[in-house]
């Protein structure tokens, strides 16, 4: 079993910036940034670590919803925003390296957004 | 200030065993800005688990690599197991930890093989694949497989090792130790090596800390993170000191693959001293619902598997966050202010996972 502890903090889109500057100014890595689809929504967790210790910022926003960029704050999270915008379509504001769609080029635009249905036979390994 | 030119780095290049590409923004032969672009291979395999459901998933996400296959499919597995609350049997756990320290002991061999050839020294490149041979046949013979094992399943693992096999594998570790020592003291002490590597790539260790850098990237600028230590699998018993290198540049980072070699044969060594008897499953019945974050270190430094799942036999969402995807910032750093001609090899010094990252 895993020594992992991690918890989940639902926060409001227009304290994102701030809570994660705080993440920084606390000493915390910023292990990732991912979105999943949950029901009509999308949630997007910010995830933090310290001392082995994950924390979650999630934050659940429509897909039309204007999101800022924390890469103010960690440069390095231009990477997960650029692909949270190519296959969720979300936008994300103010991103330090925006590509501009182009960052993870896919056949289908805003693949997971769509569910794509069992067209193939299922795997005989069960 | 000198006439600005942008040069493409890739994404087909000698030393790119994959495709990433790079326009290096030089003035004179001096790297003064870096814009990455990937995308080249992407697969989206997290989006197969709308189609296959979480027991059989596991053969995809151990596909997400080719190097580190066994633990991503270990990975999931445990976040799964999270989710569901199995007890998996110690046994179980053991064998899972001697096979993630073969992959990393091949995954490092590996990139010390690359390593060498990206700096023009063929006869080191061929002495650590001539090695590295020895730990694939190793693992084919465990689990029946090279380079995709297929031997880590929900609830536990599919094959045994024989405690007369365990002994024959810890005596060939021991055995190959001397020639280890041998290849790694030209890695770390040959001059020519050392002037190629030394002071080369530079990242401080506020940098690799915030840029997100993991794995022997991270402990090279004296970052000490390894997941190893949140004791996943059987890593809770067993006593081992991460390699942490201070001077943060490519030389340290490839001390830091050359050292660990050692601390996965002393593991795997103690993790065979230590092995119980025992099951090596837990029945698994239903579903899982909830989420997991489950994290691992694997060679190239830590992977996220983000779960969710609602009940179902299909998960409503398999993320993976690769240590190569988190390494491309520090990367940028590490690139900003060297010369052309060092970009190769600073480039191979995260040891990149391209087909990883994409997933």
């Amino acid at each position: 079993m895993t020594l992992d502890q991690q918890t989940t903090i639902p926060i409001g889109i227009d304290e994102l910036v701030a809570r994660t500057a705080q993440m920084k100014k606390d000493g915390c890595r910023l292990v990732q940034i991912g979105c999943a689809k949950g029901g009509d929504d999308f949630e997007i967790n910010y995830t933090f670590d310290k001392d082995f210790v994950l924390t979650n910022l999630r934050i659940t926003v429509k897909q039309d919803t204007v999101i800022p960029s924390v890469s103010g704050v960690y440069w390095g999270a231009f990477v997960y925003e650029n692909e949270i915008h190519d296959l969720f379509g979300i936008t994300v504001a103010g991103i330090n390296v925006d590509f501009k769609g182009v960052f993870i080029r896919t056949t289908v635009r805003h693949p997971f957004t769509v569910t794509i249905t069992k067209e193939d036979t299922s795997c005989q390994n069960k | 200030m000198s006439k600005q030119i942008t040069v493409p780095f890739g994404p087909q290049h000698p030393v790119l065993p994959e495709p990433i590409h790079l326009d290096l923004v030089l003035e004179d032969e001096r790297v003064v800005d870096v814009i990455p672009s990937i995308g080249y291979v992407h697969r989206g395999l997290e989006k197969l688990v709308e189609k296959r459901e979480y027991p059989e998933y596991i053969y995809v996400a151990e596909r997400i690599c080719g190097i580190c296959s066994y633990i991503h499919s270990n990975t999931y597995a445990e976040g799964i197991e999270q989710i569901m609350k199995i007890e998996v049997p110690e046994r179980a756990q053991y064998l899972r930890t001697i096979w993630s320290e073969y992959s990393r002991l091949h995954s490092h061999l590996l990139w010390l093989g690359l390593f060498a050839d990206g700096m023009g020294f063929e006869n080191l490149f061929m002495t650590a694949w001539k090695l590295r041979e020895h730990i694939l046949d190793d693992m084919e013979s465990t689990t029946g497989g090279r380079v995709i094992q297929g031997v880590c399943k929900v609830g536990g693992v599919r094959k045994d090792i024989s405690p007369e096999k365990l002994d024959g594998m810890l005596r060939g570790l021991k055995d190959m130790e001397p020639q280890l020592r041998d290849l790694t003291n030209v890695f770390l002490n040959d001059a020519s090596v050392s002037h190629r590597l030394k002071g080369i790539g530079g990242l401080g260790k506020e940098d690799a800390y915030y840029l997100g850098a993991v794995g022997p990237t991270a402990r090279g600028s004296g970052v000490g993170i390894d997941i190893r230590q949140t004791g996943y699998a059987a890593y809770g018993k067993i006593n081992f000191k991460p390699v942490v290198e201070q001077s943060g540049d490519s030389y340290a980072r490839c001390a830091v693959r050359a050292k660990e070699l050692f601390t996965s044969i002393d593991i795997i060594g103690q993790c065979i001293k230590k092995i119980p008897e025992g099951p090596i499953e837990a029945k698994v019945v239903g579903a899982p619902n909830g989420e997991y974050f489950a994290r691992a270190e694997q060679p190239r430094g830590e992977v996220v598997h983000y779960i969710k799942a609602n009940g179902k036999r299909n998960l409503v969402r398999h993320r993976v966050r690769t240590p190569t995807f988190t390494n491309i910032p520090p990367l940028l750093a590490m690139l900003k202010g060297c010369e052309l001609a060092d970009v190769p090899i600073i480039v191979l010094s995260i040891d990149p996972c391209i087909g990883c990252s994409e997933r």
